[in-house]
């Protein structure tokens, strides 16, 4: 099967500084995929490139097998709804409620009845570990973890194949950054998707990635699985991991 | 997209589904649904499911929610040729739905409403008083020398607030000069009397049209920004920030700006009556062929200098409402989006508007003064 995600030769500048040097690497349908690296690297960078955000400007990358540099304005828009993106301050927009933000994509692409819509939202609650009668809520009543969650679940919405997570358990006490953890591979598994996400956590790592990309000095360093990534002679692989920090 | 088709058999309807059931290609089959099967009653319904190429929660909860309204209805439904990947999203949707929910947010009655906006009103109130106390504690403070006097924040919103912007204020008032010196032109040389389109000029401009354009000029542009930047300060909890190390919001960000207007605000109704009388100038010199030693002699000789110091008096108050309206505004920023347009539009509406009742107190004052 054709990989989800394949980035090839991917330069990236920005004014005189170089961010990507030939940055390749393949996410594989029903992965989790991480990108890993010292702050700077250009992993969400790489990651905004990805989701459309930032044009690209060398290389290229491909979803689903199209290719982000030729894409039609209709082709870019069908794409937008094959992905859910969570942001690493979640994003939510501070002026509707809970099930309005996780509705609002649906409000806007389909034109299923108000009710239908509704246990679509208490659905996407639920599966993200919220009861339904947080929906009425505004964002600024949440607590950090509940806010993470309601973002999960609005990028869940039109249940996207692909799912993009920004430094997910950041910001996150570490019984709710496992929980956290664990709910990603639950969803997986429920929606069968395909995650990709940059992130710091070693935890995080250690228990729910299956392969990673570690990104350093402007070219992947290692791509692979945990152990194959720790066996790469590399400066930030052996602080990262090996906690050797002479 | 998904697709429908619905069959009556011997023993009841039978309804194929097929196609994509998903979120973005429902919306066909979901009217369909609805309209064909809603006045069906004690039917035996059959759902045959083996068409179906995709489906996801939002199809399967449409199923869902299909089959409970026909049981309400008193037919019997059945599910037919459901392959592993239906039956796991219906099982989820079973497991994980909330049949029912309804987000719906009940508009308030009438006597909440008003109940809620008197509270409102009530909380602006008492915020004001808070505001004003706040600043006059702040300057008192100052006053005592307890806090140093801000020289460099208060200068740079005098050049960020004040000096840029002598340009729009200069092309504001000057084309209303010309408007103003235009339209006087006309009537005047009915009569004869081009001469005193000095006399009308002047005191228009000088004693009104300059400090309630500035005025109007400066609400728009800094009382608005004002409230902008001090809305996101709060909102990104700079000025908790600022708390916690010990400087008072009030000393920092409010007085510089308070001073920083008024302190400005003359100056600026001064190059603003200069500017309007150029415009006026130039159109008498054109339109009535008043030379500008002419409009200069008569202007000296008819427009008493009050006008001018009335017109000037004028600014500090003026700044003094614009400033502490913006200011107050951010300050009532909470923390979301929507309130920093709200309080920005508000800042802008209401200052204009407290400059205009300030104007008129002035009118009446300086009448019945003798000026």
């Amino acid at each position: 099967m054709r990989p989800v995600i394949e980035v090839e030769n991917v330069v990236t500048r920005f004014g005189e500084r170089l961010v990507h040097d030939g940055v390749s690497l393949h996410v594989n349908a029903g992965e989790i995929y991480g990108f890993l690296g010292p702050s700077g690297c250009g992993k969400s960078t790489l990651m905004r490139e990805i989701i459309l955000l930032e044009p690209v400007q060398n290389g290229t990358i491909r979803l689903f097998g199209e290719p982000l540099n030729t894409l039609s304005f209709e082709a870019a828009q069908a794409l937008r709804r094959k992905w859910g993106v969570l942001f690493q301050s979640n994003a939510l927009f501070t002026s509707l409620n809970v099930a309005e933000n996780i509705s609002v994509m649906l409000r806007e692409y389909t034109a299923l009845p108000a009710d239908v819509i509704d246990e679509i939202v208490a659905f996407k609650l639920d599966i993200v570990g919220l009861t339904p009668k947080e929906g009425q809520l505004y964002p600024s009543q949440l607590s950090g973890g509940m806010k993470k969650k309601v973002a999960l679940a609005r990028a869940l919405a039109l249940d996207p194949p692909l799912l993009f997570l920004d430094e997910p358990t950041s910001g996150l006490d570490p019984v709710s950054a496992r929980e956290f953890d664990a709910l990603i591979m639950r969803l997986r598994d429920m929606l069968q998707l395909t995650v990709v996400m940059v992130t710091h956590d070693l935890a995080s790592i250690e228990t729910t990635l299956d392969r990673m990309a570690i990104i350093d000095e402007r070219r992947i360093a290692a791509e692979g699985t945990l152990s194959e990534v720790k066996e790469v002679p590399s400066l930030f692989v052996r602080t990262f991991f090996g906690g050797d920090v002479s | 997209m998904a697709q429908l088709r619905i069959e009556e058999t011997g023993r009841g309807i039978a309804v194929y589904c097929s196609g994509l059931w998903q979120a973005t290609a429902l919306d066909e089959v979901a009217g369909t649904l609805r309209e064909a099967l809603a006045p069906l009653r004690s039917y035996e319904i059959t759902f045959e499911l083996s068409g179906i190429e995709r489906i996801d929660s939002a199809g399967a909860l449409l199923l869902q929610h299909t089959q409970r309204r026909l049981e309400a209805g008193g037919n019997l439904v059945k599910m037919e040729g459901v392959d592993d990947d239906s039956a796991r999203m219906l099982q989820m949707v079973r497991q994980y739905g909330h049949p029912g929910m309804d987000f719906a947010v009940a508009s308030p009655g009438f006597l909440a409403q008003t109940g809620r906006e008197a509270a409102e009103v009530l909380a602006n109130g008492m915020g004001i008083t808070a505001f004003v106390g706040r600043t006059f504690k702040a300057f008192v403070n100052l006053l005592f020398l307890r806090v140093g006097f801000r020289y460099k924040e208060t200068g740079y919103q005098m050049m960020e607030s004040a000096i840029k912007a002598l340009g729009i204020i200069a092309l504001t008032i000057f084309l209303v000069g010309v408007v103003a010196a235009y339209q006087s032109a006309v009537q005047l040389k009915t009569y004869g009397a081009n001469i005193f389109i000095v006399d009308a000029l002047g005191i228009s401009i000088l004693r009104e049209l300059a400090p309630m354009l500035t005025a109007i000029v400066v609400a728009g542009r800094s009382g608005s920004s004002y409230a902008a930047q001090i809305g996101v300060m709060k909102m990104t909890e700079e000025i908790d920030a600022m708390r916690t190390m010990g400087f008072d919001p009030y000393a920092f960000l409010v007085l510089p700006r308070l001073f920083a207007l008024i302190i400005m605000m003359p100056i600026l109704i001064f190059f603003a009556d200069a500017f309007g009388m150029l415009g006026g100038m130039l159109i008498a010199h054109t339109e009535l062929g008043l030379s500008v030693t002419l409009f200069t002699d008569r202007f000296t000789e008819a427009v008493a200098l009050k006008h001018f110091w009335v017109g000037l008096v004028k600014g500090p108050f003026f700044a003094l409402l614009i400033a502490s309206i913006g200011i107050y505004r951010g300050m009532q920023v909470k923390n979301d989006t929507e309130s920093i347009g709200i309080n920005t539009t508000k800042s802008v509406v209401e200052a204009i508007f407290a400059v205009i009742i300030c104007d008129a107190l002035f009118s009446i004052v300086f009448t019945k003064l003798g000026f």
